[in-house]
């Protein structure tokens, strides 16, 4: 472990170590000495440019509506991407609160059955599809090229496109609530409920016709996110040196590629089933509804990990900064990583517990889901250790990271709780299973985007947010959440089904079904205090200045908020924690052109520096020629396919005209 | 573990010779054929769970597919793959006119693997509709997604065919018929495994 200098204090962080870590402090001073790197200047170099103002000129997006609109900058795009989802964030919660209030009190007749069906089906389907992904992949957007040292994703337009057809997805799914038809089937859908026959209106085809469109954007910004890792890495950022959150992002990434064409599958069937005739899933002609679970949760198993992974990869970020002291275990984090996004496809069947397959398939699955709490643990204790072995510093970010832990425990205890087939055949369906989910996705993810949101808001903005306020919406947010979900175990353990519209009094479910209405209230305020914080700190918080917290990473490298460019000469990375030991140089200006270099897969070699393109009509075209596509589909008209699919190739062919990107400089 | 030295802070150079690396560009189409696989692998697997749940595969009153024409759409297809692959050795080479002439051939295979796979469809719609059974449903919805595969790999043929006769590519920048032969190439080896699947494999069982 080479020396790492905080620049905050003249103190070397392991300075309670054994003999061991001091050997290698030593040892680690000898080598700075040796290389006699200062930094400094060159992180000042990077930060700015001098003078000339070309690559404002180059890289700045032009001051018209439709440029702006257009808008290629993976800044611009990954605050839209955080803003929009936290919108979708506010109509997902809304319509939780109203849920709980309708539960707050036996047999209340707040809301019919129909309407709560819609409910915690919109619910549900606006947090995992339209919230919890396309949040992360805001952040990953916003930061992955800071992070790696590039100035741009790999595919810039490619970026534009996805966060439109994002936001069209979202709109197109919320326009089934203005002809008061909301998908009513759960967020998993099953048939034979959703077939024509038991739900003739619309409502499930607004959910399948929606999520194949919203695929697209899914995809299409994975693959963006995997060639931008692998190839646009500073020279020098070899494989090993790469920050975890980059390693998280990839493995979402993957999953995405290989997961989201199983949710495609099922939502053709079930369309073709639904609207024209088609005999996948009805039993009658031969079909089965089983296949409908089966391609679900074979998507659904991975998508759980596509929205947890990429929070743990934020949190070891966030936890070495405010600990002061590199992560523990780098390498086994990254292989924990990994290695979950890998067992996250072997476990879908541990949804289907209660389905009545066979023994030994359910016997596998069962000791397959036990397996992820391994790397989770390793990941656990890293961060444990990091804490442990540093200097904590209570932030609002690090409360929210520690909360974070906290909760996500709790949640992977029930987690395995679950797994176990005869406890999970008393779970199935009731709000133990409610309990379990939210621990790990809104008492994980959630608490995650918000540690986040404190960490890299000065960034973003170049402002600081209100410490005392945010720690305030913190223990609001954490005591809410917990008074809202913990009971929940024990409602589910007394056998309160979930998805039921209300309850009979007398059950003994009266008062927790209170306290968790209460909880719930508190939670969103707690949030709310967030919100003020955010529009607070954006008007009027105090300068924050390019490292705040005092990370290592390159994003700190960079201007707050950053230069249109990111990077006024291209660093060149020596180290996995460069800012900590002067591991970063100022390389070429590469101001020729939209320059950014490009390098190998693994050790990082600079291969050539290439183009990217800036702003183009069409990504805003064929976002809204699809949009006219899969009206077309959901209404079935079939003249409105055809001309907006036409119209889509069209565009297409005319973004790709000329397809390349020069390649302008090599120097190897 | 010290980093290599770059010529960071010389003056840059401009132009230089263009590495044999693989460009980003190729790397986003090998990740749109993966998730594209994995689309073809859940249908193809949900036509074998589908079996699997069935007492009869085909279900009664259906014949096995017939094999002639879809033979001779294989051998379509890989002659089509060939005759890319030789194009893209040509453009490689510089050899313009072999690039374009290979296009063109691929793209009449190409088409007529399309104008069999109607035929073929005239056929077997008369014997089975789609919405006849769960085993018609899964046959029509396979191969008519690998057949708008194939129509739009045309499309990206002809636009690919346009920029040759402009002149865009040479022996150094052709990245855009690495592209397009890329994923032409994928959507032959996934027909060659609907072949065996859908085609081949009720006569085995």
């Amino acid at each position: 472990m080479p020396f790492r200098q905080h620049p905050d204090d003249g103190r070397h962080p392991g300075s309670a170590f054994d003999r061991k870590t001091r050997y290698m402090v030593v040892a680690g001073i000898f080598r700075a000495a040796g290389r006699r790197v200062d930094s400094t200047h060159a992180i000042d170099a990077i930060r700015t440019e001098s003078g000339s103002g070309r690559l404002t000129d180059l890289w700045e997006t032009p001051h018209n509506l439709l440029a702006r609109l257009a808008t290629v900058d993976h800044k611009a795009l990954g605050i839209r991407y955080i803003v929009t989802a936290c919108v979708f964030l506010a109509l997902g919660g809304l319509e939780a609160a109203v849920m709980r209030l309708q539960l707050a009190r036996p047999e209340a007749h707040l809301l019919s059955p129909e309407t709560y069906n819609q409910l915690f089906t919109m619910h549900g389907t606006t947090m995992m599809f339209l919230f919890a992904q396309p949040v992360l992949s805001g952040f990953s957007f916003y930061l992955t090229p800071l992070l790696i040292g590039a100035r741009e994703l790999a595919f810039p337009r490619l970026n534009t496109f996805s966060y439109y057809v994002f936001l069209l997805a979202g709109i197109f799914l919320y326009a089934s609530f203005f002809v008061g038809q909301m998908p009513d089937g759960g967020w998993f859908n099953y048939t034979p409920l959703t077939e024509a026959r038991f739900d003739p209106g619309y409502n499930i085809d607004f959910y399948a016709v929606g999520l194949l469109f919203l695929g697209i954007s899914t995809v299409v910004g994975s693959v963006n996110l995997i060639v931008t890792i692998f190839k646009l890495r500073a020279p020098g950022m070899s494989i090993d040196r790469m920050p975890v959150m980059l390693w998280s992002s990839m493995t979402m990434s993957w999953s995405v590629i290989f997961a989201m064409p199983a949710l495609t599958v099922a939502l053709v069937f079930l369309e073709l089933d639904r609207r024209w005739g088609f005999a996948f899933f009805g039993i009658a002609r031969g079909g089965s509804p089983m296949l409908w679970q089966h391609l679900f949760w074979v998507f659904g198993h991975p998508w759980v990990y596509i929205v947890f992974l990429p929070a743990t990869g934020m949190l070891s970020m966030i936890i070495p900064t405010f600990s002061r002291r590199p992560l523990v275990g780098h390498t086994f984090v990254v292989l924990a990583t990994v290695a979950t996004g890998l067992l996250g496809f072997g476990v879908w069947v541990h949804h289907m517990f209660a389905t009545g397959l066979p023994q030994v398939s359910v016997g596998f699955f069962s000791a397959a889901s036990m397996t992820v709490s391994i790397p989770s643990a390793v990941q656990i204790i890293a961060w444990i250790t990091t804490m442990w072995h540093g200097r904590v510093k209570l932030t609002t970010s690090m409360l929210f990271a520690i909360g974070f832990i906290v909760q996500f425990v709790i949640g992977g205890i029930s987690g395995v709780m679950t797994a176990v087939v005869p406890f999970d055949w008393q779970a199935t369906d009731n709000y133990f299973v409610v309990a379990h989910l939210h621990y790990v996705l809104a008492g994980g993810t959630l608490f995650a985007v918000f540690s986040a949101l404190y960490y890299w808001f000065p960034k973003m903005t170049g402002r600081l947010m209100d410490e005392r306020i945010g720690k305030a919406s913190f223990w609001v947010m954490f005591v809410g959440f917990n008074v809202a979900f913990f009971p929940m175990h024990i409602l589910g353990l007394l056998g309160m089904p979930r998805r039921v519209y209300t309850y009979a009094p007398g059950l003994g479910l009266d008062v927790s079904n209170m306290l968790s209405t209460i909880g719930a209230l508190v939670f969103a305020l707690g949030t709310v205090i967030t919100l003020y914080n955010v529009v607070q700190g954006n008007l009027a918080g105090d300068i924050a200045g390019p490292n705040p917290w005092g990370g290592s990473t390159l994003e700190w490298a960079a201007a707050s908020p950053p230069e249109p460019y990111d990077f006024a000469r291209m660093p060149v990375v020596h180290s996995r924690d460069p800012l900590w030991d002067n591991g970063v140089e100022a390389g070429p200006a590469y101001d020729e052109a939209r320059l950014t270099p490009r390098t190998s897969p693994l050790d990082a070699e600079l291969e050539a520096a290439i183009e990217l393109p800036d702003q183009n009509v069409w990504t805003l075209v064929i976002s809204v020629a699809l949009l006219g596509f899969f009206t077309g589909v959901l209404m079935r008209v079939a003249w409105l396919m055809v001309v907006a699919g036409v119209i889509t190739l069209i565009s297409m062919a005319c973004w790709m005209w000329p397809a390349q990107h020069r390649v302008l400089h090599t120097e190897v | 573990m010290a980093a290599r030295a770059y010529p960071i802070n010389e003056e840059q150079r401009l132009p230089a010779p263009v590495t044999p690396r693989r460009e980003v560009g190729w790397w986003a189409m090998a990740l749109v054929c993966a998730t594209e696989a994995a689309f073809f692998a859940y249908l193809l697997m949900s036509y074998f769970y589908l079996a699997a749940a069935s007492s009869r595969w085909p279900p009664i009153g259906v014949e096995n597919p017939r094999l002639r024409l879809p033979i001779v759409m294989t051998v379509l297809l890989v002659t089509s793959s060939g005759a890319l692959y030789w194009g893209e050795r040509g453009i490689a080479r510089g050899r313009q006119g072999r690039l374009r002439i290979a296009i063109i051939v691929t793209c009449l295979l190409g088409a007529a693997f399309v104008t069999l796979q109607a035929i073929e469809y005239r056929r077997e719609l008369q014997q089975m509709v789609p919405g006849a059974h769960a085993y018609a449903s899964i046959f029509y919805t396979t191969t008519a997604f690998h057949g708008a595969h194939v129509t739009f790999g045309l499309l990206l043929l002809l636009f690919t065919l346009a920029r040759a006769f402009l002149g865009h590519f040479d022996e150094r920048a052709h990245l855009g018929v690495k592209v397009t032969s890329l994923y032409w190439h994928f959507v032959d080896v996934v027909w060659l495994f609907i072949f065996t699947c859908l085609y081949l494999s009720p006569r085995w069982w």
